[in-house]
């Protein structure tokens, strides 16, 4: 495809875009214009919109009202066919990859090279691979199983799919996500690669200082529409914020410090081996978390800081070490007791972990308490008192609900995450285990647990942090490690650390022997 | 600590699966078998273990598991677990009888073919269109199969000569057989095999049952059936339309999200499913008994399940799984006597599984097998017959050891199991 | 962020309540089987309709009222009679379904229990006060241990109890077949038989019919008896309602149905919730066969009835795998056979009732999850209207 100087003005332009969902509607009159060979970002809170917006785009959605125009025709997408044959490709935010896939097998599918009577040229399609990836320097080996590859390098698969099938038009969704910041500079400079070559991407984020930093151009969605589009040099993070959430954003900065002496819950040279004698998941791993202190983990994710959640809270046992929980050896309790004896638990994927999504919120309320009251009396549930205290739930945490009878799904995000914490907080705990808290949930849900957390933290909780947002980590904790292949590699106080600092930390860049306070 | 710039990704446990193994190894672990059963045949005069009798019952016995295990498989690598394979194969039969009875055995085949993949079309608007519970659909498929077979045939085979309300009129004549020339005597060859057969002589005449077994009258459907093995895997592993139905069993979100139109695929693979349980159904009226009669599937929908199960959701494997069971089976019926040297022929196996898992040092595993060595071994030297109950269960004990010992080295499809709802994606 | 689909999978999708849309689905699959079972009477040659008059006047006979020639006995006895062990083995089959465990396995495990109830009611020898809740008590244990066995595998080696339930019927068939020949063959008296001796009288479960009879509810000298059984799944459909809908256990065992990890990271138990769940479902799952053993046949033979086993999932998903639902779905089965006999005598074949048993539960379940989509819908639209700043304009949802 050569540009020609008559061709349209803008790659896409979406005209009028509105969506509806029962009950709900997601897009309404949304404008777009992106102009061939720029770098396009969508900024939004989570919730705003621009997912939906991005489906419709791909061909995943279909809208109820409005015009998308490619290169200047208008186009009606029914299936990501459509989208792909139209040259637009998109790198989803969860990556859509078969794990039991070669990267062969998912770079080609549902566009393989065949020879005759449908039989796969692999040969033609390594060839292809190769050919694309040196192109443009992403350094993709056909023949590995996706399972063994790592975040970014996934990503960098997922971006081969979108130019294998010849795509003019990137939509990346959330790409920073999950990259510490040196990747995130990786994957700026492929783009940077692409821009040359003449590609036009649209890049979707909410972390503001990313978006000025790459973009060419910046529309702001709010609420389900676009508010704004503008220039990266004729605004700030703080005028971006003001249009995106109407307000400066939340910080998560902690006030004085609370930390005290007294040792809540100690983990002494904890080591959790893998299944079938792989690498241990974690590694000698000691800590203390003190009443009223907040302690960060940082890490890529996968390197144990799940596993050291899970073993924290019971649902695994380590192979060798102790964990204290004030004067108890609570190593070898199951769950339900140590919530008994006074830990919270904030999973990190709340649909998961965290609700019984087609019940009624006061049975999620009982979650976690089966033994104690409001919750039973007895042998028996105690319903009337369950839903009087999930309704006090409701309102002290503004949970955005009709009522206790609702059921757990019809809840956004945000007001989920709500009720898992003041869930949690019901049991008045004096350890809580919080992770990635404020994970896709909207800025005032954010801004709301923040202050949650840091009440109950000059109240005197001991809370362990771990989250992928190195502002939340920076900001909110008292005391800060990096995790790395399972083990604690660097602490670090939180208010001299930068993220790129630590992000070196957790790749491993940097390693804690260079640094003062280091954990031997 | 080190300081690699690499990204500290966690390894992923790289689980061990069962690699599909090349031919070489199939050659050399099926030597290894029958140096081991002509052992035993050598030493507890148990002739039947390797006689040419035995392997072609085994062969015929296997065929309907290897169909249905096959029909699993396609179901099972677009992501749809098919329970209802019985009830499919159920339909099998009695459209099998049916257009066997009217017409002919090559059309008794067909409309049992048909008739599996009515029910596999079922299976398929329910699981995917409506998106129930793929078990809870099974589960119901296998009720409405064998309600069906039973009405139609208290409404259409009654009152036919030889026909009522469980069981179908013959069919008219049947599919023909043939022996491989120069082995086993087709074609007015000399009967090369039979005669080497005769001397029991050690290994030898072992081989030579064993291929006389598989070389004369054999069936043109057996020869289909055993055909289907590389036939699908070539389908699932090299062709376009292969790729796009195993990815939706393994993830139907990035099928989605690259055009795979999942749906159709599913569909297809399941359709496919029941059409392959229809003509394991079709078998065992047309090349086994001639005739429909009720319960005629006796399980094998589940035990072909089974032999998917065993064989790693690969067609090889499968295979495998189908023969092993065939084999019991077959072995079952030729002479009683030969399974209680079949305990010695499990003992040695087990033995020198354990050998093994010793020199990997899997000592869990090694102890175990010592153990179940042993147990056999006594088995075998405190008894003289094994009771008839017990061989009829063996595919769904090793079926149950397997999954207990080999689970974690099992790979399904990844979304096998999962209803899958379009637009899901994203 | 995280999973942007709501998706709620499984048999815990049959937790929602909601009468009228359940009505609703259960209406439309029992007139789905309805028109497909009149199809195959017109398709066979006869009258549909006079096929289903016939069914319902001879369901509604008894031999005390007018009866006509064929109503040989009372037809609601025989009804509830027939409704009996399917209400068993549905409940067995019910308890996994609320946790999303399937034990396809029920019909091994009654067989099996069944068989050596038949030798241990011949073989020990107790006054009947004694001897009829032993015999209960041995039942349940068999089914128990063997259920069992597919709960060990499922929590220590991971094993789908599916498969495991399924190989394990096979198992049991087999091991039947041994333990009546080992035990026959001992037995010099009944060498020729295939079926264990008759049980003595202190085996044998009274039947209820004076009872019924001192209420004013049935005739005097009724020749059929209400099986005794009935008060036994009275007590226990009763106990079944308030331990899963009431008790801590039950909100463990739901929980554990509809998200087994929420249920784990709430300090739920998951591998002793399926090991006891496994337990209870093979217990209830041996008294299957008891009402029959007890009552009826007093012996264990090839006879013995099959089919009670499968025939419970299918009772269990009709009846949403509650017990006042499973009630009704178990006397719709024991209708269906008993009206279905008269066809015989009209040249219909009787077996439409099992086409139309078939047709039922697979219309149910389709019917049951096009409910489901329907609530999900509604409870969104619900909050989407009441509290739309909640949802800031923008929810994903895939409905």
């Amino acid at each position: 495809m050569t540009v020609d100087p008559t061709d349209p003005p803008f790659a896409v332009e979406l005209v009028g875009i509105t969506k509806r969902f029962p009950g709900v509607v997601a897009n309404r009159d949304i404008n777009l214009a992106v102009s061939r060979g720029e770098v396009h970002a969508v900024v939004g809170e989570n919730g705003a919109g621009k997912s939906t917006l991005m489906k419709i785009l791909y061909g995943m959605q279909r809208p109820d009202e409005g015009v998308i125009l490619v290169n200047g025709q208008e186009v009606s997408f029914r299936s990501p066919t459509d989208a792909i044959n139209a040259g637009i490709g998109m790198v989803h935010q969860h990556f859509m990859l078969a794990d039991n896939f070669t990267v062969l097998e998912n770079v080609i599918l549902g566009s393989e090279p065949t020879t005759f009577g449908g039989r796969l040229d692999r040969a033609a399609a390594r060839r292809r691979i190769l050919e694309i990836s040196d192109a443009y320097g992403l350094g993709v080996k056909p023949d590995r199983t996706v399972e063994d590859l790592g975040v970014g390098d996934r990503q960098r698969v997922e971006i081969l799919k979108v130019l294998y099938r010849g795509a003019r038009i990137l939509i990346l969704d959330e790409p920073t996500a999950v990259l510490v910041p040196q990747e995130v500079d990786e994957l700026f400079a492929n783009l940077a690669g692409l821009r040359a070559e003449g590609l036009t991407v649209l890049f979707i984020s909410h972390k503001l200082d990313e978006v000025l930093r790459v973009a060419d151009a910046i529309t702001v969605v709010r609420a389900g529409t676009t508010v704004a589009q503008v220039k990266p040099a004729d605004v700030t993070p703080r005028d971006l914020a003001q249009l995106m959430v109407g307000s400066e954003l939340p910080t998560p900065e902690t006030r004085e410090s609370t930390v005290t002496e007294e040792v809540r819950l100690r983990v002494s040279a904890v080591s959790l081996d893998g299944d079938e004698g792989g690498r241990r998941l974690l590694d000698d791993v000691s800590l203390e978390l003190h009443k009223g202190e907040v302690v960060g983990i940082a890490g890529v994710e996968g390197n144990g800081q799940a596993e050291l959640v899970e073993l924290l809270i019971g649902l695994r046992t380590p192979t060798t070490g102790t964990v204290n929980l004030g004067p108890d050896d609570i190593t070898d309790w199951p769950t339900l007791r140590r919530r008994e004896a006074g830990i919270g638990y904030i999973p990190e994927d709340r649909h998961r972990q965290g609700l019984l999504l087609p019940s009624p919120l006061w049975e999620n309320r009982i979650l976690g308490y089966q033994s104690r009251r409001p919750s039973v009396r007895g042998f028996w549930i105690d319903r009337r008192a369950s839903r009087d205290d999930t309704r006090r739930i409701i309102s002290a945490y503004d949970v955005r609900t009709p009522g206790c009878d609702t059921p757990a799904f019809a809840l956004s995000g945000g007001n989920q995450q709500k009720l898992i914490v003041g869930r949690e907080m019901s049991g008045d705990p004096s350890v809580l285990i919080a992770s990635h808290p404020t994970r896709g949930v909207d800025v005032g849900a954010q801004a709301a647990i923040w202050e949650q957390l840091r009440n109950a933290r000059s109240a005197g909780l001991a809370v362990l942090l771990v989250s992928a947002d190195l502002e939340e980590l920076i900001g909110m904790s008292d005391t800060l490690y990096v995790m790395l292949r399972g083990r604690l590699v660097a602490k670090l106080d939180p208010s001299s650390v930068t993220p790129e600092a630590l992000g070196s930390y957790m790749t491993g860049a940097t390693t804690a022997l260079s640094v003062e306070g280091a954990q031997q | 600590m080190s300081t690699t710039l690499e990204a500290p990704v966690a390894e992923p446990l790289r689980r061990q699966g069962i690699r599909s193994l090349g031919g070489r190894q199939w050659l050399l672990v099926s030597l290894a078998v029958l140096v081991l059963l002509s052992l035993v045949r050598a030493t507890t005069g148990a002739t039947d273990l390797t006689s040419d009798g035995t392997i072609e019952a085994a062969l015929s016995l296997s065929v309907p598991l290897l169909l249905a295990g096959l029909g699993g498989l396609f179901a099972e690598r677009v992501g749809v677990v098919n329970i209802g394979l019985e009830g499919m194969m159920i339909l099998g039969t009695w459209f099998g009888a049916y257009g066997g009875w009217q017409w002919g055995p090559w059309r008794g085949v067909l409309f049992g073919i048909l008739g599996g993949a009515l029910g596999g079309l079922l299976h398929a608007i329910v699981t995917v269109t409506f998106g129930v519970d793929h078990i809870i659909s099974g589960v119901s498929i296998n009720l409405l199969g064998a309600g069906l077979a039973r009405y139609l045939s208290g409404v259409i085979f009654t009152g036919h000569s030889g026909g009522g309300a469980t069981q179908s009129p013959p069919g008219k004549g049947a599919i023909s057989t043939f022996d491989v020339p120069l082995l086993s005597g087709g074609w007015g060859s000399p009967d090369v095999l039979g005669s080497l057969e005769k001397h029991h002589w050690f290994l030898v005449s072992d081989v030579a049952g064993v291929l006389r077994g598989l070389t004369a009258g054999v069936s043109w459907l057996t020869l289909i059936a055993i055909a289907l093995v590389p036939a699908t895997y070539l389908f699932f592993w090299r062709t376009k339309l292969g790729l796009r139905m195993r990815s939706v069993g393994e993830s139907p979100l990035a099928a989605e999200s690259l055009g795979v139109p999942v749906y159709a695929m599913k569909y297809i693979g399941v359709i496919i499913s029941g059409a392959l349980a229809g003509l394991a159904g079709a078998f065992l009226v047309i090349v086994g008994a001639n005739y429909y009669q009720e319960g005629q599937t006796g399980g094998r929908g589940f035990i072909g399940l089974a032999a998917m199960i065993f064989g790693n959701w690969r067609p090889g494997g499968l295979a495998a799984g189908a023969a092993l069971f065939g084999y019991a089976d077959g072995l079952q019926l030729r002479q009683k006597s030969a399974v209680h040297g079949l305990l010695l022929f499990v003992a040695l196996l087990v033995a020198l599984m354990a050998v093994r898992a010793l020199v990997r040092r899997q000592r869990v595993q090694a102890a175990v097998c010592i153990v179940v060595a042993v147990a056999f071994a006594l088995w075998f030297s405190l008894s003289s017959v094994v009771p008839p109950g017990i061989v009829g269960f063996t595919p769904h004990i090793t079926t149950l050891l397997v999954l207990a010992l080999a689970s974690q080295r099992l790979r399904p499809p990844a979304a096998d199991g999962v209803p899958y709802r379009k637009g899901g994606a994203g | 962020m995280t999973a942007p689909t709501v998706r709620v999978r499984g048999p815990r999708r049959l937790d929602l309540s909601g009468v009228g849309y359940n009505a609703a689905a259960l209406a439309l699959a029992i007139g789905v089987a309805v028109v497909i079972g009149g199809l195959a009477v017109e398709l066979s040659g006869h009258s549909a309709l006079h096929a289903y008059n016939l069914m319902v006047q001879y369901a509604a006979c008894n031999t005390a009222g007018s009866g006509g020639d064929p109503c040989t006995a009372d037809s609601v006895i025989d009804i509830i009679n027939r409704a009996i062990p399917y209400y068993l083995s549905a409940l067995a089959v019910a308890i996994g379904f609320r946790m999303a465990l399937f034990n396809i396995g029920v019909e091994g495990q009654y067989r099996l229990a069944a068989v050596i109830t038949a030798i241990a009611g011949v073989e020990i020898h107790l006054p009947a006060v004694f001897q009829i809740p032993l015999l209960l008590l041995i039942a349940m244990a068999v089914g128990a241990v063997w259920a069992g066995i597919a709960g060990i595998l499922k929590v220590t080696r991971g094993v789908s109890e599916v498969i495991s339930t399924i190989m394990l019927n096979y198992i049991a068939y087999g091991l039947i077949a041994f333990i009546l020949s080992s035990y026959l063959s001992g037995n010099t008296s009944n060498n020729l038989s295939s079926a264990t001796p008759n049980l003595p009288a202190a085996s044998q479960m009274p039947g209820m019919n004076r009872i019924f009879h001192d209420l004013g509810l049935l005739a005097p000298h009724d020749p059929d008896q209400i099986s005794g059984f009935l008060v036994v799944i009275a007590i226990i459909g009763t106990a079944f309602y308030f331990i899963v809908e009431r008790s801590r256990f039950g909100f463990d065992l739901r929980a554990s149905g509809i998200n087994p990890w929420a249920a784990q990271a709430g300090g739920v138990s998951s591998r002793k919730m399926i090991l006891i769940t496994m337990l209870i479902s093979g217990a209830l799952a041996g008294l299957v066969g008891l009402p029959y053993l007890l009552g009826q046949g007093y012996n264990y033979s090839s006879e013995f009835p099959a089919n009670l086993g499968f025939n419970g999932i299918a009772v269990a998903l009709l009846g949403r795998n509650k017990p006042i639902g499973i009630a009704f779905a178990a006397l719709l089965w024991g209708f269906l056979e008993r009206s279905a006999q008269i066809l015989d005598l009209n040249n219909i074949p009787q077996e439409i009732y099992v086409l139309m048993q078939g047709s039922i539960v697979l219309a149910v379940v389709v019917a049951y999850e096009i409910v489901r989509r329907a609530k999900v819908r509604r409870a969104e639209r619900e909050v989407a209207r009441e509290v739309p700043e909640a949802l800031g304009g923008a929810v994903e949802v895939t409905a």
